[in-house]
């Protein structure tokens, strides 16, 4: 067990290294020459008490403090709760091909954005947009929609459920598709929304989604014995005394909350939630214990990086950023893929 | 010998209108060690799953200890039954140590892990069914007999009274397969556990199960010693061949053999 728990340890420092590094490479490239020092005297200078008395130029403080960390910070957040979501996902549906969207989260949060970007339907609440919001409010309506079709006498069959997510989410894309015909004007402007991107990232968008992200997260780490248990299958896991539904139950709405949070955001970022629980499954095997907390440092380093490449590749367009994540990570992940079935991992 | 299992008029349909399980009635008394008999689909595995209370929507009622099982919790059912599974591919990497551990799931308290109680069981589980020297090795990578044994370890660190198995020697070869009920054999006469298992082989239950239960069709068609259920008129009636039975020459157990002049003209 010593050996394990070292490997644990030692993953994780190399992710708190990884994450500093492309915390501190997101605040300093981009269109503005910033060195690391401007960063880190924008950043004192803002502690209370021992910030006083450091000066720094406003452009630069600006630049750092209200565009780029709370951008950063916001990429960190959401590429963790996709990769999170997604190792509970595939858990619970014991399918690697399972992804945070699988409930129909996105075709929701889809429509939602959509319908507030063409109809202009929607409120908006204190730091989340109209948009922002709709999209969480169509992500949570399609997962209930959806679990709601799949439950059956009170039992839920992971198949039907499985199915019903995809029917669902193929109806309200199309519905999606049917507003952007209409509405063509603004159609660039939804579909930029959709593909996903962080570029409206303040500190205020912080607050509505980081207690939310909290819960559902600790509520995970602390099911990961039964999710690892799960793994055994459904009846084993019966025998040996998990409550097989109510974990499901439980790990579906977490999950979709996750996703909805993440989209409500974000937009649609997809990829992050399906292989970042891959990479890491491979370095430190199937324990759920050590497989969230990974991932989810993986994820956040991976969308900080992504998201670093979306608004630097063909300056100065931004690309949006789930397009960059699915470029680089589709290939990586069809890498795996092979080398998998050739038996080398 | 007190009761430790009641089932009265167990119906259980997989689908609506055909009962797999006909209305089973069948007590076991604490220490029994029972074998359930029958052809393919004749609701063997079933009727294991109803006990286990892992198929929701049976009816009748099945009592364990004078409570009926829908009134306990999961964790409380594991504390007294524990469940061998028949043997398959595994799809998870986890080592046998760690599968083994899984089966103090239900000893845990609140949100603690496992104590130096747990691992404690969980190591003498293992030493028993000698799997503790390959305990780091991924299960998926132990032989077949291996895995069975590790599945059997499990059980036993659940430190159940009541084990129910499920063919657990089904595609094994005659040593591992004489291993493994030698294992469960001598933990039911030193702890006194209270065992019903499947059989898919006449002879092997004939052999170490005490009582027998003979299913057909979703009832039980006999039950009692070996000797008492399985007669070539009881046979012919479930399989529908005709068999010889005679004692063992080596041991004076039960053998069954299907009657030459039965299968010759099948050929």
């Amino acid at each position: 067990m010593n050996t394990k728990n070292g490997s644990l340890a030692a993953s994780i420092i190399v992710l708190l290294i990884a994450l500093a590094a492309s915390m501190a490479a997101g605040c300093v490239l981009g269109a503005a020459d910033i060195g690391i020092g401007d960063v880190l005297r924008v950043i004192a200078s803002k502690l209370p008490i021992l910030g006083r008395g450091i000066e720094v130029a406003a452009g630069t403080e600006s630049i750092i403090w209200h565009l780029r960390l709370p951008r950063v910070i916001l990429a960190a957040l959401v590429g963790g709760s996709l990769a999170g979501a997604g190792v509970v996902f595939q858990a619970v549906f014991r399918n690697p091909m399972a992804d945070p969207y699988l409930l129909g989260t996105s075709a929701g949060a889809s429509l939602g954005g959509a319908l507030a970007i063409l109809l202009g339907i929607g409120f908006s609440l204190p730091g989340i947009s109209g948009t922002g919001v709709m999209a969480f409010a169509g992500s949570i309506g399609a997962v209930f929609l959806v679990y709601g079709i799949a439950r059956i006498r009170g039992r839920v069959s992971t198949a039907t459920l499985l199915l019903s997510g995809i029917a669902v989410s193929a109806f309200l894309t199309a519905a999606v598709s049917l507003l952007l015909l209409f509405y063509r004007e603004n159609m660039q402007h939804v579909v930029y929304w959709i593909m996903g991107g962080l570029g409206t990232a303040r500190w205020d968008s912080l607050p509505g989604i980081v207690p939310g992200m909290l819960v559902a997260l600790t509520i995970i780490g602390l099911s990961s014995r039964e999710l690892n248990m799960l793994l055994l299958g459904d009846e084993t896991a019966a025998h040996l005394g998990v409550s097989v539904d109510a974990l499901k139950r439980r790990m579906l709405i977490v999950g979709a909350l996750l996703a909805a949070l993440s989209v409500s955001v974000s937009g649609v970022i997809g990829f992050v939630g399906l292989i970042v629980p891959h990479m890491v499954r491979l370095v430190v095997g199937p324990d759920h214990r050590r497989l969230l907390p990974t991932s989810f440092l993986a994820g956040a380093v991976f969308l900080i990086i992504a998201d670093l490449l979306a608004r630097s590749l063909v300056p100065p367009v931004e690309i949006p950023v789930g397009i960059v994540t699915a470029l680089f990570g589709a290939p990586f992940f069809l890498y795996l893929l092979i080398r998998r079935k050739k038996g080398v991992a | 010998m007190n009761t430790l299992l009641t089932a009265r008029g167990i119906r259980y349909a997989y689908t609506p209108g055909q009962d797999v399980l006909q209305g089973i009635d069948l007590a076991v008394g604490e220490g029994e060690m029972v074998g359930l008999l029958g052809p393919n689909g004749s609701g063997k595995t079933t009727l294991l799953r109803c006990i286990s209370g892992v198929l929701g929507g049976a009816k009748g009622g099945i009592d364990l200890l004078g409570k009926p099982v829908s009134q306990y919790t999961r964790k409380e059912l594991a504390r007294l039954i524990a469940f061998v599974p028949q043997y398959q591919e595994v799809g998870y990497v986890f080592s046998c140590y760690d599968v083994v551990l899984m089966g103090r799931y239900a000893h845990l308290r609140g949100l603690r892990g496992e104590s130096e109680t747990d691992r404690r069981a969980a190591r003498r589980a293992m030493e028993q069914t000698e799997t503790w020297d390959f305990r780091h090795r991924p299960v998926d990578s132990v032989s077949g007999g291996e895995r069975q044994r590790v599945m059997i370890a499990r059980a036993i660190a659940q430190d159940a009274r009541l084990l129910l198995m499920d063919e657990p020697t089904a595609h094994l070869d005659i040593r591992h397969q004489t291993e493994i009920l030698d294992l469960i054999a001598s933990l039911h006469r030193s702890h006194g556990l209270t065992v019903i298992g499947v059989y898919h082989d006449i002879n092997l239950a004939a052999r170490y199960a005490e009582r027998l239960v003979l299913m057909r069709e979703g009832n039980i068609a006999a039950d009692g010693t070996a000797w008492d259920v399985l007669t070539p008129e009881h046979l012919k009636r479930v399989y529908g061949i005709g068999v010889s039975v005679f004692d063992s020459p080596i041991d004076g157990s039960l053998c069954v053999f299907p009657r030459p002049d039965q299968t010759a003209g099948k050929k």
